[in-house]
């Protein structure tokens, strides 16, 4: 998986889970779930649906390495 | 003979408008079967009917704006056999569209140049599936055109194996969701795709990727909602700020609120939950609100006049524990609809409700038997770091219970000082059924659940 795949998948789910959210305005660096106004349950559904896409069994303490955009990305391509 | 009626969605609504019709005259009913989809200031919800018939009239088209309690459609109930042909009734009313007659089998009329049609059921028909009356050959009475007719045109016109038949809403939410209609089993009126279907597939799990030689659907599916008019947002959420203000002033000037709090000690219920997750896949993990939900329904047995409504100045405790969540729709605003029998239902089961009332709430898609029932609310804020939230009641309910961030903090115990996962648990409750001694019970019981999560 290159880093762009993982990006479009992350655009992908994101959009079935708040349809009105959009990638391209979370800042380098910045929390999706802060700037995307994303609860714990919107994140969770978030974490499924990457799951269902790349077969990743993201562990639940693995979440904090998911927070922002590249390393959500980054963590995709590590682990795909 | 029974009336369906616009149906109060919660204490703050008014009136309501019947945004689709699932069924039309003619239509064998099940209690339970969502009917119509109706559009408050809050939400758009999907409206059940409370029994079993045939329906025997629409008297409220799409598209109009009526109170609540308004006849919205007849119901012949106990109905058996097939619904035969009747004039209009009770025409008192311009609006009521009348089933349309059985046409004779198999007559063929030439007699008139034009297509001749009489029921507004056909001519919607014709419109929403992009039949042009003027090729259609009536088989009625006088050549009139029948909704018959109009299908088999359809039909004539589509390879019967690609035809989904599902509703407009059912289509649109396929569309917002990327969901392909013919994958969807239909539990609307003659196997129909519902809202509700859709959304089976769409919400507790996600579309797989689709193969390269099927990516149409998915293109085609931007959601209309981003594209709309920001006008037409900016009013929706102004009326919903006017619902919310409205019902918060009067529970604010009708109930006289007390208010509790107590910490919690969280450290068994965040192990249990750290380690039940370990050892589960993604999908089949439990968040900490599933626990606090259920032992906030289960705490209702211990102090019962916590759970029910307040009505006529006398309270009703209920039987049924039909716990409210608040929850937070993008873009602002708050709804509260009920999880059925929350406390009876098992922690998975709990979890996969929560999941699919939240996905719904936010997309606008709630039944009208959500809204209309829950007996005592829950609002967990700790998402946002919040440490305790004071409530206020949702009448006709007495009770909210709240919590803050489960979070470590420092704790006392046995003379010494160590620091443990806690959370702080609020009460708003109404004092003209319970006061400050039975709330704390009910926060005790609260945290007395708590201590064995996998009790719950």
């Amino acid at each position: 998986m290159t880093r762009d795949d993982a990006l479009a998948i992350m655009r992908d789910v994101l959009h079935h889970v708040a349809p009105e959210a959009d990638l391209e305005e979370v800042g380098e660096g910045e929390s999706m779930a802060e700037a995307l106004d994303l609860d714990s349950m919107d994140f969770l559904s978030f974490m499924i649906g990457l799951y269902e896409r790349t077969g990743i069994e993201i562990p639940e303490l693995d979440y904090p390495q998911l927070s922002t955009v590249e390393k959500c990305a980054d963590y995709l391509v590590a682990h795909a | 003979m029974g009336d369906f009626r616009m149906p109060s969605l919660g204490a703050d609504m008014e009136s309501g408008r019947v945004t689709e019709w699932l069924v039309k005259a003619g239509d064998e009913v099940k209690r339970g079967d969502i009917v119509a989809v109706v559009e408050t200031e809050k939400s758009t919800i999907e409206v059940e009917i409370f029994e079993s018939g045939v329906i025997e009239a629409i008297v409220v088209p799409a598209g109009d704006e009526v109170p609540v309690g308004t006849v919205l459609a007849r119901v012949r109930s106990g109905a058996s056999g097939s619904p035969e042909a009747r004039g209009p009734v009770a025409a008192s009313s311009g609006s009521i569209l009348p089933a349309e007659a059985t046409p004779p089998a198999g007559r063929e009329s030439a007699t008139t140049a034009g297509p001749v049609v009489r029921s507004p059921v056909v001519r919607h028909l014709a419109a929403e599936s992009g039949i042009d009356l003027a090729t259609v050959t009536g088989t009625g009475e006088g050549g009139v055109i029948t909704r018959h007719d109009v299908e088999r045109a359809l039909a004539a016109r589509q390879p019967p194996t690609v035809r989904v038949r599902a509703s407009p809403w059912a289509r649109r939410v396929a569309a917002e969701l990327g969901v392909d209609l013919s994958s969807v089993q239909g539990t609307g009126p003659r196997g129909a795709v519902t809202g509700a279907d859709v959304h089976k597939v769409a919400v507790p799990s996600f579309r797989p990727a689709a193969a390269p030689s099927e990516p149409a659907v998915a293109a085609a599916a931007e959601p209309p909602a981003s594209t709309g008019p920001t006008s037409d947002a900016a009013a929706k959420q102004a009326a919903m700020r006017r619902a919310i203000g409205a019902l918060m002033a009067r529970s604010k000037r009708e109930i006289p609120h007390y208010y509790l709090s107590t910490n919690i000690d969280m450290r068994a219920a965040s192990e249990w939950l750290e380690r039940v997750n370990t050892s589960r896949s993604i999908r089949d993990r439990l968040v900490m609100p599933v626990l606090l939900l259920k032992a906030t329904a289960r705490a209702v047995a211990t102090v019962p006049e916590m759970n029910g409504f307040m009505i006529d100045g006398s309270f009703e405790a209920s039987a049924a524990v039909q716990v409210g969540v608040a929850i937070s729709l993008r873009g602002g605003g708050v709804i509260a609809p009920a999880i059925h029998d929350t406390a009876t239902l098992g922690l998975d089961s709990l979890m996969m409700a929560l999941r699919d009332l939240v996905a719904r709430a936010r997309a606008g898609r709630l039944r009208s038997s959500e809204m209309s029932d829950p007996t005592i609310t829950v609002t967990n804020l700790g998402d946002l770091g919040v440490d305790q939230v004071f409530g206020v009641i949702y009448p006709p309910q007495v009770a909210l219970v709240g919590f803050g961030k489960v979070a470590e903090r420092p704790w006392a115990e046995n003379g010494l000082l160590g620091v443990r996962p806690t959370v702080t648990a609020t009460l708003a409750a109404d004092h003209r059924v319970s006061d400050g001694h039975r709330g704390g019970l009910f926060l005790s019981a609260i945290d007395h659940l708590l201590q064995t999560p996998e009790e719950l």
